[in-house]
């Protein structure tokens, strides 16, 4: 297998901090591999600009193996670029030409203010978990394996939800800046499972309605699961818009819950 | 005790502050745009059960004019001998109303909100996947047939913007109308829209209730398909009859 080398154009967002103008500056790339992934690219841009006496482009990362939900920007007007199921890192520039020009942007929404450059603050989904996204359990000595028996497909749809790494794409490519599919992926990861069920009436009140502190609200795009990196159906969505109403419906006092906030 | 590290910019930016939550349950669901998008599917599916009626109604144009006069008188005397004249007529109007503006009242707040969710856009063009064209218009062919609903209104029900009408004779009113070219193709234009606010519209009412099953989703983008075409081809069909002078 050859590897086949790059000539790129950036147009970066660059923004000096959160109350900074922003604007696009653009960048002539080296000759990059088309087996480097996005932020390898962006670490060779960055060292040439370094070289240059040039501040190099923030942009946030960690694993860089598509599990931790730290990278994330808007690629060509796509969020996480053009491939399906993949984050930022796990992107590689084969999916592009050379004499391309790739537009980077930042996440774009109220409750994702700009830190700098392409980095965004996404406290706005730990806000979101921390209303709900737990069991309350006592802690002790482990319980014995399979004590709790789970039907298998509720653990593997439990599982499909739980695959999500909180990165926020959905809110960035929803037109609405919604939160819905992150809200309930976390929802439906503890709501299909027994441990959930105790408090599944209080969390699906108590998500819904700190999510809609900080974001839209859905209008049926679906534009959310083509961006989502784990690829989460909103089928989810859909069960949270049920499980919404129960929680309003339901006699939570019978049932041990008590309302929220 | 551990100390929470936080860095600058930390903190999540509210874009709509929680109202009090004193209220009874119904007002705190209807406070919630969740529960705006059931109030939306809900009389959507009210609103939607009356054009088709009203499609099928119409339909009794092609049996002559006898028939859907009857048909119009009919609806006027809805369950006559028991109940005063015209009586259930307006409460189905009624009814049909206060669907209307609780699902334009829940549209334009959500529509506030998902504007304040994003105050700047994004700066480059978007490419989008799933969004379609008419889950992009759903504000303007709302809008629209909004509009067309009261021109619809005061040309056929009440009769003002229609110098040949008569009161209580529908079928020659509706030739009548339908006979300027001008109004036929405004008819046909906003059947346009309301067909694609459909199409949306009632593949947004099965995600919005949470009828969700893998067995019949894939169903759920053709029903929204038939549903809108069959009403299309239903009510565009009556003034290109009229034009064409089939129906005279």
């Amino acid at each position: 297998m050859s590897t086949n080398m790059l000539n790129l154009t950036l147009k970066v967002w660059r923004q000096d901090g959160p109350n900074s103008a922003g604007r696009f500056e653009t960048y002539q790339t080296t000759t990059i591999a088309d087996d480097a992934s996005f932020l390898e690219m962006l670490d060779y841009v960055n060292e040439d600009l370094v070289a240059g006496d040039v501040e190099p482009i923030t942009f946030d990362h960690d694993c860089r193996e598509g599990i931790c939900g730290t990278c994330g920007v808007m690629i060509n007007g796509q969020a996480h670029g053009p491939q399906r199921g993949t984050a930022t890192c796990q992107l590689h520039m084969r999916q592009f030409r050379s004499g391309d020009t790739i537009v980077i942007e930042p996440w774009r929404a109220a409750a994702f203010p700009i830190i700098r450059d392409l980095m965004v603050n996404r406290a706005a989904l730990d806000r979101v978990v921390e209303s709900g996204g737990y069991i309350t359990v006592s802690t002790g000595a482990a319980p014995d394996a399979n004590i709790t028996p789970v039907p298998r497909d509720a653990a593997e749809a439990a599982m499909d939800a739980a695959a999500c790494i909180g990165c926020g794409a959905c809110v960035a490519a929803c037109p609405n800046s919604a939160g819905q599919l992150f809200t309930s992926a976390k929802l439906a990861h503890l709501n299909l499972l027994p441990q959930g069920q105790a408090e599944r009436w209080s969390r699906s009140e108590a998500m819904v309605e700190t999510m809609e502190q900080y974001f839209g609200s859905c209008t049926n795009h679906g534009e959310c699961q083509e961006a989502c990196p784990k690829e989460i159906s909103i089928d989810f969505i859909a069960m949270m818009n049920r499980d919404y109403l129960k929680a309003k419906f339901t006699n939570r006092r019978r049932g041990g819950q008590r309302k929220s906030g | 005790m551990a100390k929470t590290m936080s860095r600058p910019g930390a903190t999540a930016p509210v874009v709509n502050p929680p109202a009090a939550k004193s209220a009874p349950w119904p007002v705190t669901f209807y406070r919630s745009a969740v529960g705006k998008k059931w109030v939306m599917a809900i009389t959507g599916l009210g609103l939607l059960g009356f054009v088709i009626a009203h499609m099928i109604g119409n339909l009794k144009m092609y049996l002559g004019r006898e028939d859907i006069d009857a048909y119009g008188h009919a609806l006027r005397t809805l369950l006559h001998p028991i109940m005063p004249n015209e009586l259930v007529l307006w409460i189905l109007r009624l009814g049909l109303f206060a669907m209307l503006v609780a699902h334009i009242h829940a549209a334009a707040t959500l529509t506030i909100m998902n504007k304040k969710a994003r105050p700047v856009g994004y700066q480059s063009p978007r490419q989008y996947v799933a969004v379609n064209f008419a889950s992009k218009s759903m504000r303007y062919t709302g809008l629209i047939v909004f509009l067309y609903l009261i021109f619809h209104l005061l040309d056929l029900t009440i009769g003002t913007t229609n110098p040949d009408f008569v009161e209580g004779r529908v079928y020659d009113n509706l030739v009548a109308s339908m006979s300027r070219p001008a109004v036929a193709i405004v008819y046909i234009l906003c059947n346009i829209a309301i067909a694609v606010h459909l199409f949306h519209g009632i593949w947004s009412v099965f995600q919005s209730m949470g009828l969700n099953n893998p067995r019949y989703n894939v169903a759920r983008r053709w029903v929204a398909m038939a549903l809108s075409g069959i009403i299309l081809v239903g009510n565009v069909s009556f003034p290109i009859m009229i034009l064409a002078g089939v129906v005279h």
